[in-house]
Order: C-alpha cells, then sequence, then structure tokens
C-alpha cells in the first residue's frame, strides 16, 4: 500500500496544512493592506513643525561636508566628496 | 489562490482611488470657501468676485518662500489693482497667532484671509506651499503656480497682465 504526500492516510494531513497556509498568506495579505491605509499623507498646512531648521536630517550641512572632506583626506581613505584616491596629503 | 490575491490586490488599488484628492486643477473655483478675516469678519466670497482677476495665494508664516513672494504680492497689488485684479493671500497657519505675529512684521496692502477650516485649501487641492491660483475675470482657475523663486515672478506678472486685458 502507497503512504507517501499525495496517497494514503498522510493525504488529510497535507490537504489541511496547505489550507491553514492559504489561510495563514491571506490574513497576512490582509494585514499588509491594513498597514497601507494607516500611511496619511500630511497635508501641507500641517508643515509647519517639520519645516522648522531643527527639524532637518542634516541640521549643520556645511560643517558635515568640511568633515567628510577631512576624515576622507586625514584618514587616505576613498575620498567622500570627491573623485580620485585620498592620499592622506588632505589637497583635493 | 492566485484569483484571490488578484482581488486583493485590486481591491486595495481601487481603495487607494477612493482616498486620493479630488483637486481643483484648471476649471472653475470651489464653491466651498468660507473665508474670514483674522478678526473672523467674513470677507467676500472669490465667487463674488467674479469680473475681476484674483490672485489666491496660499501662505503660512513659516513658509521662507511664502514670505519671499510677499514683496511681489504687493507690488503686483499696488500696480494693477486698478485695472481690475484683486490679490488675496489666505493663510492655513494652524495659530492664528503665528499669522498676526508674521504680519505686525511685515505689513501688507493686499487682502489677508483665513481658512480656519482648511476647507477652501483642500478643495482647491493645495499640495505645497505656497500655492498660487490665478483665476481670471469669468471665475475659472486659469495658472497653477506653486512655490516661489523670484526669477518666475516676471511669467506670472505677464500672465496676469495678459488676464486683465481679456474681456468680460
Amino acid at each position: 500500500m502507497k503512504s507517501d504526500l499525495f496517497h494514503g492516510p498522510r493525504r488529510k494531513a497535507y490537504l489541511r496544512m496547505i489550507k491553514s497556509t492559504k489561510f495563514a498568506v491571506i490574513l497576512l495579505l490582509l494585514i499588509m493592506c491594513l498597514g497601507v491605509s494607516g500611511c496619511v499623507s500630511v497635508a501641507p498646512w500641517e508643515r509647519g513643525i517639520l519645516a522648522k531648521p531643527h527639524m532637518a536630517i542634516v541640521q549643520n550641512p556645511v560643517q558635515n561636508k568640511v568633515r567628510a572632506h577631512n576624515y576622507s583626506s586625514r584618514e587616505a581613505g576613498a575620498p567622500v566628496n570627491a573623485s580620485g584616491g585620498g592620499g592622506g596629503c588632505g589637497c583635493f | 489562490m492566485l484569483k484571490k490575491i488578484k482581488f486583493l490586490i485590486f481591491g486595495s488599488l481601487l481603495l487607494s482611488l477612493m482616498v486620493a484628492p479630488v483637486s481643483a486643477e484648471h476649471g472653475e473655483v470651489p464653491s466651498t470657501c468660507s473665508l474670514t478675516a483674522l478678526d473672523g469678519t467674513p470677507v467676500d466670497n472669490l465667487q463674488e468676485l467674479q469680473g475681476k482677476v484674483i490672485y489666491v495665494d496660499f501662505w503660512a508664516s513659516w513658509c521662507p518662500p511664502c514670505v519671499r513672494s510677499f514683496p511681489f504680492l504687493s507690488q503686483l497689488d499696488h500696480d494693477l489693482k486698478d485695472q481690475g485684479l484683486q490679490v488675496i493671500g489666505i493663510n492655513l497657519d494652524e495659530k492664528i497667532g503665528d499669522a498676526e505675529s508674521f504680519l505686525e512684521q511685515y505689513p501688507v496692502d493686499f487682502t489677508i484671509a483665513l481658512d480656519a477650516s482648511k476647507q477652501c485649501a483642500t478643495d482647491f487641492g493645495v499640495i505645497a506651499m505656497p500655492s498660487s491660483y490665478i483665476i481670471d475675470r469669468k471665475g475659472t482657475i486659469r495658472h497653477i503656480h506653486r512655490g516661489f523663486r523670484s526669477e518666475e515672478a516676471k511669467d506670472l506678472r505677464l500672465a496676469i497682465e495678459y488676464l486683465l486685458t481679456e474681456p468680460l
């Protein structure tokens, strides 16, 4: 008598597993849909606080650039803000 | 299974379309604008100004390009008022106090209105600050301008001057 996954007594259990997997996938998709609807767009007139300078991701762009320049030139690493290799001389 | 997934994807797309904002674009002025002055007294409805060219500017005190556009708007109001231009700056600040202190610092001559419920901005489809809508004498939105750069002022002025020459 055959008794693999597709024949015999284990067939029922296999089908049940497929069914529950299907259910789980559909549930997951539904939850993902809920997540998508949770993204609200902020109206332009609600961006007053977001527009403040201290809300910027990079607060001091000039200082950051100078630091990156120093780092890449002094550390002889690959330059961040210039092409060519860093020689460690600090010259760009 | 595939059918169900397709159905879900299609359904969510349909839902996202349903919640997408409806904007005014080039067309009639939304009729739901209930504007007030900063002190709360109602001002002229945009529909009542038909026959004039209206420059509607949505602004807020925290928005730097809005501030930069104010001298241009004042100049427009000063130069073209007699030819039938009405400049209206609709404030969208969340606190009226911010707008009031801003206007104390930078006083203007053109009309300042308040859209307390933000319904007007929603119906106009404002997606950027500042947003300007130029409405012709017949009450149709003819130009939409988002943001403000001083080099664009010349083209805007030309567009307004052209609309002013159009007959009613």
